[in-house]
């Protein structure tokens, strides 16, 4: 039988509630019970956190995580990556299809699942992919995938570029109210690119992918979502241009949605600098101007979700001439405090940046997770939003070491995270 | 006045100082002396290992390696890739590590990635000579330019090369020559000019401090100095010039071109050449052009650099 825990005095934040207080949370059988004021219980089990000083926040929800498995299992498995994300903080992850063999039937998502409650430690929602193979030739069995338990489709990493296909895919998702979550990139436009296009590749004799691969397939899938009436989540977003297209779509009732990553609101193509591989992703790192329409966008709330793109991959594959090596980095042991960095430095409020992390995400993908409602899954992540560190790549759980924060000192640590009435306590680092 | 560079190694000319510019092309000149000699060998590196690792395939530079620490009597190695393990898979990392357990004192690379030479710098404790990257330096390239400049300017009675013009024309985007010259130039003063086909002109090069003209015309117009560029066919296909007769007739170097230019101007190619594609042969093979001279001074330049960075002890 599962515990009953009482969290005590903690600054409870909870966006869907629209609550931002120190309360009391009563959890039991996994489930929470009551919240309040100085809530008291007689039971003889009960379990006790002091949440002084911290902050109570919903379990975080990662949706755009690559776990790997199966298939590249030297790169991350669904046990070191959902290890990773409980240690970021996260309750919840969508795990992206582009695994060996693609997550385009029915089996291999039965595999992510079983896999998961086997060996996973934080709640794992696969998502399918549009077309067989990400192949971009024809589409999935997006019924049987539905049915299987995906709660989106995407070919991440690829775009559907024949756009009538992206139409029927987005008008098929629809029947089943499954979300399209489309990476826009336009490959003719990109074929080649290492790095954003500017002054930095120009210096470095890198390739660039410019703004315009990113935007022209963004305005492209805004227009196939008003064609077919279907909800589009636009992945990575890391332009302006992109920022805009979505922003001036919502004003028009458009069922759009995105996602931005930490390293789009922290970093600029100036990282790459010394051939980086580190700093080099797809979309890739963009300019200054890039990052402010960003933080433009993420505090005007034309961006819903800060999700990380959590891209392990083996430390040798990285170690390579720039040109070669793949794209991504890591991102869910680092995501909490770059995002707190947000509220340090008042772009958005505590409220707006636990709700692009936690209801945000779920309302998207339909997940029923993501508030601290009574009756509610009890997923709870307590943060010390005050402690500082210093991010170590040497400790990270995930396999994949490649990040460009290693070394950077920040303040937010997780101390605490709650799942399904499950609790797991992490130690100062 | 210094006597040696800061680095163990020569990555690219956006890293040397002036000082460091006006040593090398002062060693070159002596360096010059040494090839016109019947017996073209001093003992300055013997004892010392130079290995070329060529990942990309070269005449000219590879042999002008090879030649230069000849002349000075180090024992040269060539490994070009077709027959080494690269072609069984091996890593870049792997490759530098195995040339540093055999001890070298310098390697000098050539690679299709920019980038490469500053990734092998890192792990080797050797002098690392850029022999160019990718689209990134070929700074060997740019110094022996200046050294042709400096040459001929010097006979003509002139003292420094500050305010010189020079344009480059051609596939700048694609250029690793193009971006060494550049760097090297706006340290010695001199005023660049780039020119090509809009297509291949890299974004925001005139951060980098130079003028842009599409226009051939005017990029030559009171230029001193003419660096023309080879144009790979491969372009084409990518959509970069519609064809070779266009490219030619718009950016290709012919008499008539030149008429805008200077009575005096300097010809320079980097080769290898496509005649009657970029340059007109009777305009590559003409009074003007320093072609031959380029590839005579890029043996004095290259002994220069591999001097500095291995000799002495």
């Amino acid at each position: 039988m599962k515990e009953i825990i009482l969290i005590k005095n903690g600054r409870v934040i909870d966006p869907a509630n629209k609550i931002d207080t120190v309360l009391d949370i009563l959890i039991d059988n996994g489930k929470i019970i009551e919240t309040g004021k100085k809530l008291s219980t007689q039971h003889s089990a009960l379990v006790i956190i002091d949440a002084s000083d911290k902050i109570v926040v919903p379990g975080l929800i990662d949706m755009h995580v690559h776990l790997r498995e199966p298939g590249y299992e030297y790169k991350e498995t669904i046990k070191t990556g959902t290890e990773a994300a409980l240690a970021g903080g996260f309750t919840s992850i969508a795990c992206m299809p582009n695994t060996k063999p693609v997550n385009d039937n029915q089996s291999v998502t039965d595999f992510i699942l079983d896999k998961a409650r086997k060996e996973g430690v934080v709640n794992v929602y696969p998502v399918g992919a549009i077309t067989k193979g990400l192949k971009g030739e024809e589409l999935s069995e997006i019924g049987e995938l539905k049915s299987a338990g995906v709660v989106a489709i995407t070919d991440d990493g690829k775009p559907v570029m024949n756009s009538e296909l992206m139409r029927r895919g987005m008008e098929y998702a629809s029947m089943f109210d499954l979300p399209v979550i489309s990476h826009c990139e336009d490959l003719h436009l990109s074929e080649g690119g290492v790095m954003n296009e500017g002054f930095v590749s120009t210096e470095l004799g890198l390739k660039g992918i410019p703004n315009a691969a990113e935007d022209v397939m963004t305005a492209r899938d805004i227009a196939l979502s008003e064609l077919t009436g279907a909800r589009l989540h636009i992945a990575h977003v890391s332009t302006r241009g992109a920022v805009n297209l979505i922003r001036e779509a919502k004003s028009r009732g458009v069922k759009v949605t995105c996602e931005t990553a930490p390293h789009y609101f922290t970093l600029t193509e100036k990282t790459v600098d010394d051939y980086n591989t580190n700093a080099k992703m797809n979309p890739p790192l963009r300019s200054e101007d890039d990052l402010k329409a960003i933080i433009e966008g993420l505090k005007d709330g034309t961006i819903d979700v800060i999700a990380t793109d959590h891209a392990p991959h083996e430390a040798s594959e990285k170690d390579v001439e720039f040109d070669k090596a793949p794209f991504g980095i890591v991102g869910l042991e680092t995501s909490l405090p770059l995002t707190l960095k947000l509220v340090e430095d008042g772009i958005i409020s505590l409220t707006e940046a636990i709700a692009k992390l936690t209801v945000n995400p779920s309302r998207i993908l339909n997940l029923n997770k993501g508030t601290l409602s009574v009756d509610a899954d009890a997923d709870i992540s307590i943060i010390n939003p005050d402690k500082e560190w210093q991010i170590d790549i040497t400790r990270f759980k995930s396999k994949g070491k490649n990040s460009p924060f290693h070394g950077l000192k920040v303040k937010g640590l997780v101390n605490t995270v709650i799942i399904n009435g499950n609790t797991f306590n992490f130690e100062a680092h | 006045m210094i006597n040696k560079l800061k680095s163990k190694d020569l990555i690219g000319t956006k890293d040397l100082s002036l000082e460091e510019i006006l040593l090398i092309l002062d060693t070159a000149e002596s360096m010059k002396e040494i090839s016109s000699r019947d017996i073209k060998k001093v003992p300055a590196l013997r004892g010392k290992t130079i290995i070329n690792l060529f990942y990309e395939s070269s005449t000219r530079t590879r042999t002008s390696f090879e030649i230069a620490g000849k002349r000075l009597s180090a024992d040269v190695v060539n490994i070009s890739v077709s027959t080494s393990s690269v072609v069984k898979g091996e890593t870049l990392k792997d490759t530098a590590k195995n040339l540093e357990a055999m001890n070298p004192d310098a390697v000098v690379i050539r690679h299709s990635s920019s980038g490469a030479p500053d990734f092998i710098s890192k792990i080797l404790r050797c002098s690392v000579i850029n022999a160019g990257d990718g689209a990134h330096e070929h700074p060997t390239q740019a110094l022996l330019d200046l050294f042709t400049i400096r040459e001929k300017l010097v006979l003509r009675g002139a003292k420094e090369l500050k305010g010189l013009k020079v344009s480059i024309i051609g596939d700048i985007t694609h250029s690793r020559v193009a971006r060494s010259n550049i760097y090297a130039m706006n340290k010695m003063g001199m005023d660049v000019t780039v020119s090509g086909p809009s297509t291949l002109i890299p974004v925001d090069i005139e951060k980098m401090g130079v003028k842009v003209f599409t226009d051939v015309k005017k990029a030559i117009e009171g230029a001193d100095v003419i660096i023309m560029l080879r144009i790979q066919l491969e372009r084409q296909e990518k959509g970069l010039f519609p064809s070779i007769r266009e490219y030619s007739r718009l950016f290709g170097l012919n008499t008539e071109k030149l008429k805008n230019a200077k009575e005096d101007v300097i010809i320079m190619h980097p080769g290898p050449m496509n005649r009657g594609v970029e340059i007109s042969a009777d305009v590559a093979d003409g009074q003007y052009s320093l072609i031959l001279d380029q590839v005579t001074n890029g043996v004095a330049v290259r002994m220069a650099i591999l001097h500095l960075l291995t000799g002495g002890t």
